[in-house]
C-alpha cells in the first residue's frame, strides 16, 4: 500500500470535492475508507494498493473530469 | 478538447462579454433586433460550453452538480428563444466562478505564504567534501548541511560549525532573530539573517516542526464542525431535489419561464461556500500570528468561553525560579552550602537548579546512598554527614523539629511567595532557602484584555504552596487562585467546574499538565514547540508566548462571529429569492444568477475581512 498526496489546481467550488470523490472511488485499487480531499489546500489524500493501480491511473482519473493535477508525491505505509 | 476549451474559460467569459455588449449596442443604437439576437445566442452558445462539459464530466461520476442546474436552464431559455436571459446569466455563471476564484485564493494566501516558505532546495556534504545543491528530497536525517546568510534552514537540525542569527518568525511569529551557535537547534523554514553555518539534519521534510504546523493547519483548515457537516449531507440531495422540483413545476403549470427561474435560483452557492471561507481565514490569520487554531470545532469553543484556568510555573510564570532569599543556622555556612550544592548536583528537579545557580563556586563532595523522597526532598550522606535536602514535610519525617526563629523565618519567606528549601545537616537545620519564580513580563495586561473579551472567571492552579498562588493571584488580579495541586488534581477541579455547566479553557506547560489540556473543552499548550504541546491541544501559542492569547480569544470570536454572519447572508438570499419568484413580477434568471452569484462574493469579501483582524488596543 501506498500513500498519496496529490496537489490539484486551485478547487472553487465545494461540489468539486463530490466530483473527485466519485471519480477516485470507482477505481479498482483505491482505499475508499481512506480518501480525503481538502476543499481549502486542494490536496488529495488517500491509500491505494500499488499491485493494482499506480499513482499515473489514478491522476488521469481526475484529469479526465478537468482537474489539472500539479503534482503529487507517495510514500509506502 | 473538453480540457482545451476548460482551460480557456476565462476568455471566453471575455467573448462572451463582449458579444453582449455588441448586442446591447445594436439593440440602442441603430434597433437591429437581427444583430441583437444573432449576437446574444452566440454568447449563450459559447459560455454555455465550459459549463455544460463541467455538468457531463460530473454527470460521469454519478454526481448533479450546481453547473447541470445552469446548463439545463441555459437549454431551457434558448427553447423559449429567450436569447438575452440565457447570455446573461451564462455571462454571470461564469463571472461569478471568475471572481470567486480569485478572492478565494486571497482568502488562502496566508496559509499559501507559510507553505510557501518550505525550502526546496538545501547545500549538501557530498561524498567528495564538496557542498552541492540538491532538492530537498534527498535530504535525510544525518546529512551534513551548509547554510548561507539570507537562505532558509531547510531541516531541523543542531548547528556544527559557524554562528548567526536566524528570524524565526515561521515557526515561532516573533521576529526578533535569535542567536545561533554550536550545539544550538535550528528549524526547518526559519531564515538565517546573517552568518553561516553548517548544520547536522536531524528531521526533514513532514516530520519538521515546521513541516507538522503546516499538515497541522492545513487540516484544520478543512476539519468540519458537526454543522458544516449537515449542510455537506443536505447540498448533496439539495442540488438534485431542485432539478426534481423544477420538473414538477414545468409539468404542473407549464411554464418553462417559472421552470427554468427556480433551476438558477436554487443553486446552492453563499451557504455551502461561507462557513469554510471564514473558517480559512480565521485560521489563516491565526498562523501568521503565531496562534495555531485547530478547525472550526475548536474556533466555535472558544469563542463561548467563560472560564479560563492556568497553571502557574512556566505559564503566569517565567518558569525559571531563582533563589531570592536566604538564611544561615550555622557556624560554617560554607561547608554547609557545599553539602547542599553536591546534594542537589544529582537532582534534576527545577529548584535543585537555581539553588547550583546560586551557589556556584564551592567545594563539592562525594554524596553516597541518595535516597529521594518523592515529593519532599532527597536524604543523603555526604562527607559523613547525613544531610536532608527539602520542604518542611521531609523535615517532620526525619524527625527535625525547626526552632522558633526558623519557623517565623519560613512565614516570612513564604509570605513573599517563595518555595521553601531547607537544609539540615546530621538533624539540625543549617540553611533556609527561598525560591521564587517571576511573573512573565505583560502578563498582567494580557489577562486585562481577556477579560475585556469577556472571560468571568480567571483561575491559578498550582502545585506551589498556598501562599505563593495567592500572592501571583493578587498581584495579576486573579478571581481564583488553589495551591498544591498535582496534575490529577487539576484535571479533578476542571470536571467540577464543567459539570456546573462553564466552558474553560486551559492553559499549561502541555507536559505534566496533558490530563488537563485533554479534559477543558479547549486545551492551550504554551509548548515552545515542543511535539507533545502541539499534538495534544487545541490552541497553540507558538513559541510559548503568552502575549498571543488575547489575540487568540479575539480572533476566535471574530471567526465565530463572521460564521454567522455568512450563514445569515446565505439563508437571507435564499429566502428572498423564492419570495421573489412567488410574489414579484421582475424576478427572472438573470436577477436571481446575479443576486446568487452576489451573495457567493459577499460571504467571501466577509471572510476576507478576518484576515486583517487584529486585537484593539484598548
Amino acid at each position: 500500500m501506498l500513500k498519496a498526496t496529490i496537489q490539484l489546481e486551485t478547487l472553487i467550488c465545494p461540489s468539486c470535492i463530490q466530483k473527485i470523490e466519485g471519480a477516485v472511488k470507482s477505481l479498482d485499487g483505491v482505499d475508499k475508507e481512506s480518501i480525503n480531499i481538502s476543499f481549502n489546500t486542494s490536496k488529495v489524500k488517500l491509500n491505494f494498493n500499488d499491485e493494482k493501480i499506480s499513482i499515473q491511473d489514478i491522476e488521469n482519473a481526475i484529469g479526465k473530469i478537468g482537474y489539472k493535477v500539479i503534482k503529487s508525491q507517495t510514500k509506502a505505509i | 478538447m473538453q480540457r482545451l476549451i476548460l482551460s480557456k474559460k476565462n476568455h471566453i467569459m471575455i467573448l462572451s462579454a463582449i458579444l453582449i455588449t455588441i448586442a446591447f449596442l445594436s439593440k440602442w443604437t441603430v434597433q437591429n433586433m437581427d444583430i441583437f439576437v444573432w449576437f446574444m445566442a452566440a454568447a449563450s452558445v459559447s459560455g454555455v460550453l465550459p459549463v455544460a462539459i463541467q455538468a457531463y464530466q460530473a454527470l460521469r461520476v454519478k454526481v448533479i452538480s450546481i453547473d447541470l442546474l445552469v446548463t439545463v436552464a441555459v437549454a431551457g431559455a434558448f427553447a423559449i428563444k429567450n436569447f438575452e436571459e440565457s447570455a446573461i446569466v451564462t455571462f454571470l455563471f461564469l463571472f461569478g466562478a471568475y471572481l470567486e476564484q480569485r478572492t478565494l485564493n486571497k482568502t488562502r494566501s496566508a496559509i499559501k505564504e507559510l507553505v510557501e516558505m518550505v525550502p526546496e532546495s538545501a547545500l549538501k556534504l557530498m561524498d567528495n567534501g564538496e557542498f552541492e545543491e540538491v532538492d530537498i528530497d534527498e535530504v535525510v536525517a544525518g546529512d551534513i548541511l551548509l547554510v548561507k546568510t539570507g537562505a532558509k534552514i531547510p531541516v531541523d537540525g543542531t548547528v556544527l560549525t559557524g554562528d548567526g542569527y536566524v528570524n524565526e518568525a515561521s515557526i515561532t511569529g516573533e521576529s526578533l532573530p535569535v542567536s545561533k551557535q554550536k550545539g544550538s537547534r535550528v528549524y526547518a523554514g526559519t531564515i538565517l539573517e546573517n552568518g553561516t553555518i553548517q548544520i547536522i539534519a536531524d528531521r526533514v521534510g513532514e516530520d519538521t516542526t515546521f513541516g507538522r504546523i503546516i499538515e497541522l493547519v492545513e487540516e484544520a483548515q478543512d476539519s468540519k464542525s458537526e454543522a458544516e457537516r449537515f449542510i455537506d449531507r443536505f447540498s448533496k440531495y439539495y442540488t438534485p431535489a431542485v432539478l426534481v422540483l423544477s420538473v414538477i413545476v414545468l409539468l404542473l403549470s407549464g411554464d418553462i419561464e417559472l421552470a427554468i427561474t427556480i433551476l438558477v435560483l436554487g443553486c446552492p452557492g453563499a451557504l455551502v461556500i461561507g462557513v469554510p471561507v471564514s473558517n480559512v481565514a480565521g485560521i489563516g490569520n491565526g498562523a501568521r500570528n503565531g496562534v495555531l487554531l485547530k478547525g472550526s470545532e475548536v474556533i466555535n469553543d472558544f469563542s463561548k468561553v467563560d472560564t479560563i484556568v492556568f497553571d502557574k510555573t512556566g505559564t503566569l510564570t517565567i518558569g525559571n525560579p531563582k533563589v531570592a532569599d536566604v538564611e544561615y543556622y550555622t557556624q560554617n555556612p560554607d561547608e554547609a552550602a557545599g553539602y547542599l550544592a553536591s546534594v542537589e548536583k544529582e537532582s534534576d528537579h527545577p529548584l535543585a537548579k537555581a539553588i547550583l545557580e546560586y551557589i556556584d563556586n564551592t567545594r563539592l563532595y562525594t554524596v553516597e546512598k541518595t535516597d529521594v523522597v518523592k515529593g519532599s526532598g532527597i536524604v543523603a550522606v555526604v562527607n559523613g554527614h547525613r544531610v536532608a535536602v527539602g520542604n518542611e514535610a521531609l523535615m517532620e519525617q526525619e524527625k527535625i523539629n525547626p526552632d522558633e526563629r526558623v519557623r517565623a523565618d519560613i512565614a516570612r519567606f513564604q509570605q513573599k511567595g517563595n518555595s521553601i528549601v531547607l537544609t539540615a545537616v546530621d538533624g539540625k537545620i543549617a540553611i533556609l532557602m527561598g525560591i521564587r519564580d517571576r511573573i512573565r513580563p505583560g502578563v498582567q495586561e494580557d489577562l486585562k484584555k481577556l477579560k475585556k473579551l469577556g472571560v468571568k472567571n480567571l483561575t491559578v492552579l498550582s502545585g506551589d504552596n498556598q501562599e505563593t498562588v495567592d500572592l501571583v493571584a493578587r498581584e495579576l488580579d486573579l478571581t481564583e487562585a488553589h495551591g498544591h495541586m498535582l496534575p490529577e488534581d487539576k484535571a479533578a477541579y476542571i470536571k467540577e467546574l464543567q459539570e456546573k455547566g462553564r466552558i474553560i479553557a486551559f492553559v499549561g506547560d502541555g507536559v505534566n499538565d496533558s490530563p488537563s489540556i485533554a479534559l477543558a473543552q479547549i486545551g492551550i499548550a504554551m509548548g515552545g514547540g515542543t511535539d507533545v504541546a502541539i499534538e495534544t491541544s487545541d490552541v497553540v501559542l507558538m513559541n510559548s508566548d503568552f502575549s498571543r492569547l488575547p489575540h487568540a480569544l479575539g480572533l476566535a470570536k471574530a471567526t465565530a462571529r463572521n460564521m454567522r454572519q455568512n450563514i445569515i447572508i446565505a439563508v437571507g438570499v435564499v429566502l428572498v429569492l423564492l419570495a421573489g419568484v412567488f410574489f414579484s413580477e421582475w424576478m427572472n434568471m438573470s436577477i436571481g444568477m446575479l443576486v446568487h452569484e452576489a451573495s457567493i462574493l459577499a460571504v467571501i469579501l466577509n471572510g476576507m475581512r478576518l484576515l486583517r483582524y487584529s486585537l484593539k488596543t484598548w
